[in-house]
């Protein structure tokens, strides 16, 4: 199967190692290697990039590391590729 | 626990045992580099410090000097001067006295090149002799101070080398250790994460203030990074925003508290994580972390296309006396391995754990202190001038 890397107890995403299609199981590991649960990949995913872990409702935070990686622009189902179409950065630009 | 090196009198022992010939300044090179070519054993660090720098500069230039003078992997300096300069070889010994054996030759002393050239290589001669007297010794492992740098980043190495690394990290600050990060550009989106692990208010402040100024200078050039990163690259790799590419380059420093905010090549008062503010050149950071008295550095790398640097087998070439463990994290580089002293990229193929490389890094870290030879340390002469960090007008 398939794994996906979770850093944080606290994440609600996972990191992808290995691409995987869609409707294809993901085993969703510690940093200590043990699995955490097994979730379906609601379309292809690209080794690098996130898959939900859980469900996420619109503004509410996206974890990893334990930390913000900023806010959902809308629902995201558990086990949907997260990325700039559903993530938007927290961070302002504060230039003059 | 203990790594065998080499102890000093004053201050923590060296993983190496160099004796090395330093100009005061860049214009004086040529002669250091024939002294130390006449003597075996003998290390000159050329370099490119000159007059034309001015306030912060020149004192950031004088501390890494100073620094690279005193760190524990250096046994005895020879400095070899001019008399004109405006950091003098005799103010540089002064401060390195304290701390180790240190001799100088200048030109406006000895009267001309030659005479220079043959008293230095006299006094050369004597130190290379004296440093083959040493012995090794049980040193222990609380001596150790540790530089970390990441390049290549991208999604991957976020999960594996720098992970990897930071566990190792986080082990030695257990042990009693430093531990130095710095690249203080990769802490935007995330330095609220790192002042939140600062030990007191201080510390957090000094922290906010470094990569305020950092946002400043770069909003004065007329850039808006955060609209700019991360990088088409990084997002086609995975990496959504600044923040996540933030986390995952400080995650490379550990998770212990921050004890403190260093300049650029101020050396730790105490043991602990420590942030350097500082480059992300990797050759000027070295030097840096070098001057800060870090007796190994970590280079945790990234992969794929835009990090074909990590395939130089020396890269950076300028400091041969810091020993430099290097890390790759990406499977897909792994034809590139044999230039890597520690393989994190088997993470990535769910083979081994975060934890597991981490622990592999912290032994290394003994091994070579007590002399094991690092991939770059191994490859033949190729050295570059060291590139005293300086940011302001040069006249």
């Amino acid at each position: 199967m398939k794994k996906a890397i979770m850093m944080n107890k606290d994440d609600n995403v996972a990191t992808v190692l290995k691409s995987v299609k869609k409707g294809g199981m993901v085993a969703v590991i510690s940093t200590d290697n043990k699995l955490v649960k097994n979730i379906e990949a609601g379309k292809e995913i690209a080794t690098g990039h996130k898959i939900a872990v859980n469900s996420i409702g619109e503004g509410e935070t996206v974890i990893k590391y334990g930390e913000s990686i900023g806010t959902a622009t809308g629902r995201i189902d558990r086990g949907t590729h997260v990325h700039i179409h559903n993530v938007r950065s927290k961070v302002k630009y504060e230039g003059s | 626990m203990h790594f065998n090196g080499y102890q000093r009198e004053n201050g923590p022992a060296g993983t190496r045992n160099h004796v090395i010939v330093l100009p005061t300044i860049g214009c004086i090179n040529e002669l250091a580099s024939e002294i130390a070519s006449m003597v075996k054993g003998a290390v000159p660090l050329l370099h490119n410090h000159a007059c034309i720098r001015l306030g912060p500069d020149l004192l950031r230039a004088r501390r890494t000097l100073i620094g690279i003078g005193t760190n524990p992997n250096i046994h005895s300096v020879l400095l070899v001067g001019l008399g004109c300069e405006s950091i003098t070889a005799e103010e540089l010994a002064e401060e390195i006295l304290p701390y180790k054996r240190v001799e100088a030759v200048t030109i406006e002393r000895e009267g001309n090149y030659n005479s220079t050239l043959e008293k230095g290589v006299a006094i050369l001669r004597e130190l290379v002799k004296k440093s083959s007297e040493v012995e090794k010794k049980k040193c222990d492992i609380a001596d150790l101070t540790i530089g970390i740098k990441c390049g290549g980043s991208g999604s991957v190495s976020a999960i594996a080398s720098n992970p990897a690394t930071g566990q190792a990290a986080d082990l030695l600050v257990e042990k009693g250790g430093r531990v130095i990060f710095s690249e203080t550009a990769e802490l935007i989106g995330a330095e609220h994460v790192l002042a939140r692990r600062a030990v007191d208010k201080a510390v957090r402040e000094k922290l906010l203030n470094c990569v305020n100024r950092m946002k400043r200078e770069i909003a004065d050039y007329g850039v808006n990074i955060l609209g700019s990163e991360p990088t088409k690259g990084n997002i086609a790799g995975g990496l959504t925003t600044i923040e996540e590419k933030s986390l995952g380059a400080i995650i490379k420093g550990g998770n212990s508290p921050l004890v403190g905010v260093l300049e650029y090549g101020e050396k730790p008062s105490s043991k602990g994580l420590y942030f350097m503010d500082g480059t992300t050149q990797a050759s000027q950071l070295f030097l840096g972390m070098f001057a800060a008295g870090a007796q190994i550095q970590v280079f945790s790398f990234g992969g794929g296309l835009p990090a074909r640097f990590r395939g130089l087998p020396s890269y950076p070439c300028g400091l041969p006396v810091l020993p430099v463990i290097k890390v790759l994290g990406n499977p897909e580089d792994i034809e590139e391995r044999e230039y890597f002293d520690i393989y994190a990229g088997d993470i990535i193929s769910g083979e081994v754990s975060v934890k597991e490389v981490g622990k592999s890094i912290f032994e290394e870290f003994f091994r070579v202190a007590s002399g094991k030879m690092t991939i770059t340390e191994s490859r033949a002469g190729y050295r570059e001038l060291l590139q005293l960090y300086a940011n302001g007008l040069l006249m």
